[in-house]
């Protein structure tokens, strides 16, 4: 069997929704260089709705499929559903990840949430603080020195 | 995607030959012999094992009776460095000496002595990847059973000054092993001449069959045997030799070592292409030495991208390459070779090595320096981090 799935290497040599958007309304950058992944996603929001969403990706091939395909589940919904996004769903969605690029999917799910955290700052909206946790990178990262 | 290969990874393993294929070819068929029987069917066998023996020790410039064939590379190391230590053990010498970038069947084996009490110490590399003879002198103490350096290193290729090395160990009276797997068939190896103690080989490097390989200690060092059982390999190690493969090592070792200096010129214009083909592509760096390295080796770090998605998408091109990321290594961090010669782990994750062999052509490697400068400026165009480094948000660690 080939380490990745169909769907995940169409999502990584086609990645969509690529790019940036200059005048996004929330912007979320997760993980580290030393790590070896780092994910930004730039959202833009109008009426509580996701109206567009873009990413860039400096990783392996699943931290760039696993991008894309967040990006993918979030486009055109509301606020509250993008909030709920797992790391789990991006991985059914990719037709399921090798046990030790896990962390990719939850580094897309942190992205995400970054982003979405970003845009409740930016525009003064409350939130319940319990759901970012602190920690911005993948958690993988952390004892590396 | 594209039905062309070219196989750039001749340091992971390489095509067997032809050659190789058809000396195991009767050892499956008519020969098929235990060469422990006593019987004529295994005593043609016996016949094979002994010939196949004096052949591989006479390109290595020892007696048949210093080779001991093992799985591979990685038991060779293995039983070189436990009987060295052992040996040392007994004598009260449990100090050891190696480099930080050695193979794993090395590291980790040195790891296990050291939590049984060995003093390991590990040899800067620099940032060529050479180790110098002073420093190994410098290092020998009184109570040094060992010194285990590798002959040239698998990612990045350099060769290390083996005979400079040998003879300070001579001298001081101290074993000497090396990990010569990335060399047997590709340089001129004489154990006497360079005074090399002990030496791991493997056949799959140099086109032979996998799962073989053959260890050299010279005599008078008593080897521990690792795997316990019959009386082969004058008892150092059990289990009935693996005949087919042994007689393909032989052959492939032959006629490796016959075009030693004929393919050292090929893949040496071959690489220095590619070296000066790769080094054209902005904020990249050579690792290793640019001339103190095998003649099919290069290892490249680009700034900004990561190893395995260059490696995914050059195998979309039909160019098969390996990478010392940490995601194509499978663990949490990039290659050790490459943070020993002080690469950062930001670069080190955006490594590439490609090995080569005389298999390889011009315009192969025209089609992958092209191929590798598309990549990489893709990866680079949807990587935040080149944004940052273009934009001045960061430095460039590669100037």
């Amino acid at each position: 069997m080939a380490l990745y799935s169909e769907k995940l290497m169409d999502h990584f040599r086609n990645p969509r929704n690529i790019g940036v958007i200059e005048d996004a309304d929330g912007i979320g950058e997760v993980g580290n260089a030393k790590c070896g992944d780092i994910m930004k996603i730039y959202l833009k929001i109008e009426n509580d709705i996701i109206t567009d969403v873009k990413f860039e990706t400096f990783g392996c091939g699943s931290a760039i499929a696993s991008s894309s395909m967040a990006t993918e589940l979030i486009k055109g919904k509301p606020v509250g559903e993008a909030l709920s996004l797992t790391n789990k769903a991006v991985v059914e969605a990719l037709d399921g990840l090798p046990a030790h690029k896990l962390h990719c999917s939850v580094l897309a799910e942190e992205a995400i949430k970054a982003a979405l955290k970003d845009y409740y700052d930016k525009n003064g909206i409350e939130y319940d603080h319990s759901l970012f946790p602190n920690c911005e990178s993948c958690g993988r990262c952390c004892e590396i020195s | 995607m594209t039905e062309r290969v070219i196989y750039l990874d001749n340091a992971a393993t390489t095509k067997m030959s032809k050659s190789a294929i058809n000396a195991m070819l009767p050892y499956m068929d008519s020969i098929y012999g235990n060469p422990s029987s006593l019987h004529s069917v295994g005593q043609k066998a016996n016949e094979a094992l002994v010939n196949a023996r004096e052949r591989i020790a006479k390109l290595l410039g020892c007696e048949a009776r210093e080779i001991t064939f093992t799985s591979g590379g990685s038991e060779a190391d293995n039983q070189a460095i436990v009987s060295a230590a052992r040996f040392g053990k007994s004598k009260g010498k449990k100090h050891i000496i190696s480099t930080a970038f050695e193979h794993h069947a090395v590291l980790h084996t040195l790891s296990k002595l050291e939590k049984e009490g060995f003093e390991i110490t590990l040899l800067d590399v620099h940032e060529n990847g050479l180790v110098t003879p002073e420093e190994v002198r410098e290092a020998i103490r009184e109570n040094t059973c060992l010194v285990t350096i590798m002959y040239a290193n698998n990612e990045i290729g350099t060769i290390q000054p083996i005979k400079e090395i040998g003879d300070i160990c001579r001298e001081k009276g101290v074993i000497f092993h090396t990990d010569a797997v990335q060399v047997a068939g590709h340089l001129h190896i004489d154990v006497k001449e360079q005074n090399i103690d002990m030496l791991s080989l493997s056949a799959h490097k140099f086109h032979g069959p996998k799962g073989i390989g053959a260890l050299y200690a010279r005599k008078g060092i008593r080897l521990t045997s690792l795997i316990e059982g019959g009386a082969q390999e004058r008892g150092k190690r059990a289990g009935t030799e693996n005949i087919p493969a042994i007689m393909g090592m032989a052959a492939a070792l032959e006629e490796s070592c016959s075009r030693i200096d004929e393919n050292a010129e090929i893949l040496t214009a071959l690489r220095d292409k590619l070296i000066a083909g790769l080094s054209e592509i902005p904020h990249s760096i050579l690792n290793g030495d640019a001339k103190k390295r095998l003649p099919g080796n290069v290892n490249f770090c680009f700034e900004g991208i990561e190893g395995e998605s260059l490696l995914l998408l050059l195998d979309d091109k039909g160019i098969c390459v390996s990478s010392g990321s940490a995601c194509t290594s499978g663990s949490l961090d990039p290659s050790h070779v490459l943070l020993a010669i002080g690469r950062v782990h930001d670069i080190a994750h955006g490594s590439l090595r490609l090995s080569l062999s005389d298999e390889n052509t011009e315009e192969e490697i025209e089609y992958t320096i092209s191929a590798v400068k598309e990549v990489v400026e893709y990866l680079r165009s949807i990587s935040p981090i080149w944004r940052d480094l273009v934009n001045g948000k960061k430095e460039f660690i590669i100037k």
